[in-house]
């Protein structure tokens, strides 16, 4: 695509970029805490947020500048089938609203600030512990760098060459998340949630009336698939169980991730948990209209080398340079929530779980959060290494493999909630049959997430992850069940009124 | 556990049966129905949580 410089737009970005920057510095004294040494403030804001900055947190944190690229991008390329966002978005959210004020409850209750925390004290097994905080944190690594990519695509889109504005811009990034903690990305959401709905809400509104509508857009879409003789604005019935199965295993997947465990930590309560649960699905929408703009791309004839320019292209080929600027500024913005929340998320596991458990057991709540903050710079300069010195294509195929990776973490994780039946081996050996069967289903299946297995002649194809946590049920019952036969301490009973 | 609870399994039964929304019409406002049909179960399974919530608020 074109990459004249647009100044306009270089003006528009750098305004909302610096904007952001000063904020994520004052974010440190933004509902002040008598003292920012302690894990619950740098690491969780306090535990405090309500339902409003819940909802711009985990709104900003879990809708992120790379869905804002790659979601588009893929119903550009492949059609309907790229629509699974939309499902997916849909079935989170019922899950959240039943589950995850439980889960609240028992970290605010043990003052935990993990999941790994929560299932160390559940079951009291260090090596389980362990297999959930790894997880955790190799899952999140590459999503770190894939946010990086998106911020790259505007980067570029402005017509700013070369690597040194992304670094720049991360560099701020990891002062400010390194000062403020959890308070930056809670206070930068504000800006960037409110610049995307305005992005997205006049794209979707404008672009349709510059093409002739939506009719006319679903039409150009359908010729341009049969021209190409792939794709479609309709499912093949082959991929009704992948487009489900995607939708189902992703959306259980990504309340595992550490950025979305931290920020429901991060919430005040488990009404503020069961409102977001009612309110967040207004950026599903957003999602939804989003991914059409892959449809406007077809209608606006554009041609494109790289499947992830087609909303950045759409909006400097549509678009007075200005709001190009701010759309790219949104989407720029957009990579800064996520990425600062994951480096939190990361460092957070890092510390609780293999700091506190191996180096130092005795150390403070301020020595924690020392550990903490420099884990999250350290987190982050890993993900910007991936991204300068090994190709797209690896940080693209560890995201895959880390959103099944993170799934397989589920069983330990949230059954504990409502059973104490479990053995902390069976759920162990249930997480390494996952962990490692579904990295070979992924592996066989050339890096894609979709593997096809064949009962005689049935044949239905799935998503791997969903596959994977089959099996790593089917294990963690059977080995739980033969663990059960001898006598071994029962789990902590959870301190939940819920369950006396 | 009250029968409202049973509200929240409704859009996973709307989304199950792919060959009922994996058609063009009916159409509206230009979308097929395989696009309005799942954007138009955003805001039902809201409304549907929401009245979980307000049922279910002061059993805890």
């Amino acid at each position: 695509m074109t990459a004249e410089m647009n100044y306009p737009a270089l003006a528009v970005f750098l305004f909302f970029f610096g904007l952001v920057t000063v904020m994520g510095f004052l974010a440190a004294r933004w509902r002040r805490p008598k003292t920012l040494a302690h894990l619950d403030e740098w690491g969780l804001g306090g535990r405090q947020f309500g339902t409003w900055i819940t909802w711009f947190l985990v709104g900003g944190d879990i809708y992120t500048a790379y869905t804002m690229i790659a979601v588009p991008a893929l119903v550009y390329a492949v059609g309907a089938y790229g629509f699974f966002a939309l499902p997916y978005t849909i079935m989170i959210y019922p899950f959240v609203f039943v589950v995850m004020p439980l889960l609240w409850k028992n970290a605010k209750d043990n003052d935990y600030v993990t999941a790994a925390d929560v299932v160390h004290g559940r079951y009291g097994s260090r090596p389980l512990e362990l297999a959930v905080a790894l997880t955790g944190v190799i899952a999140t690594m590459p999503y770190i760098a894939l946010q990086l990519i998106g911020m790259e695509t505007v980067i570029h889109a402005l017509g700013l060459k070369g690597e040194i504005p992304l670094v720049l811009a991360f560099l701020i990034l990891a002062f400010y998340t390194y000062s403020s903690g959890l308070r930056a990305p809670a206070l930068i959401a504000f800006v960037k949630d409110i610049m995307i709905y305005i992005v997205v809400i006049a794209a979707t509104v404008l672009i349709p009336a510059k093409l002739g509508g939506y009719g006319a857009i679903f039409h150009a879409a359908d010729a341009a698939f049969k021209a190409k003789g792939s794709g479609g604005i309709l499912l093949q019935p082959a991929q009704f169980p992948a487009y489900l199965s995607l939708a189902f295993g992703s959306a259980l997947a990504l309340f595992m991730y550490p950025h979305a465990i931290t920020a429901v930590f991060a919430s005040s309560g488990g009404d503020t948990i069961r409102r977001n649960a009612i309110l967040l699905p207004a950026y599903s929408v957003l999602l939804g209209l989003l991914a059409l703009m892959g449809y406007m791309g077809h209608a606006a004839g554009l041609k494109l080398a790289n499947n992830n320019d087609v909303v950045p292209a759409l909006f400097q080929s549509l678009f007075p340079g200005w709001f190009a600027g701010f759309a790219f500024a949104a989407i720029a913005i957009g990579a800064l929530v996520p990425a600062a929340v994951m480096s939190i998320g990361a460092a957070n596991l890092f510390t609780r779980n293999f700091w506190k458990a191996y180096v130092d057991p005795e150390v403070s709540h301020a020595g924690q959060t020392k550990v903490a903050k420099i884990t999250s710079l350290l987190v982050k300069a890993g993900a910007l290494l991936v991204i300068l010195f090994l190709p797209t294509q690896f940080a693209l195929d560890l995201q895959l493999l880390g959103g099944l990776w993170i799934l397989q973490t589920f069983p330990a994780v949230i059954f504990g909630l409502y059973t104490g039946w479990f053995r902390a081996g069976g759920l162990l050996a249930g997480w390494a049959t996952g962990f490692f069967g579904g990295t070979w289903l992924i592996w066989l299946n050339n890096y894609k997430p979709l593997h096809t297995l064949a009962f005689g002649d049935a044949k239905i194809t799935l998503y791997s992850g969903l596959i994977a946590l089959a099996a790593n049920i089917a294990v963690a019952i059977v080995v739980s069940a033969a663990l059960r036969l001898r006598p071994e301490p029962i789990p902590a009973p959870l301190k939940d009124s819920r369950f006396k | 556990m009250r029968l409202i609870w049973l509200l929240l399994l409704v859009p996973f039964a709307a989304l199950a049966w792919v060959p009922f929304y994996n058609r063009i019409s009916p159409e509206a406002f230009g979308f097929p129905f395989f696009y309005w049909y799942q954007l138009a179960l955003v805001p039902i399974t809201s409304v549907l949580t929401w009245i979980v919530y307000r049922r279910t608020r002061h059993d805890r």
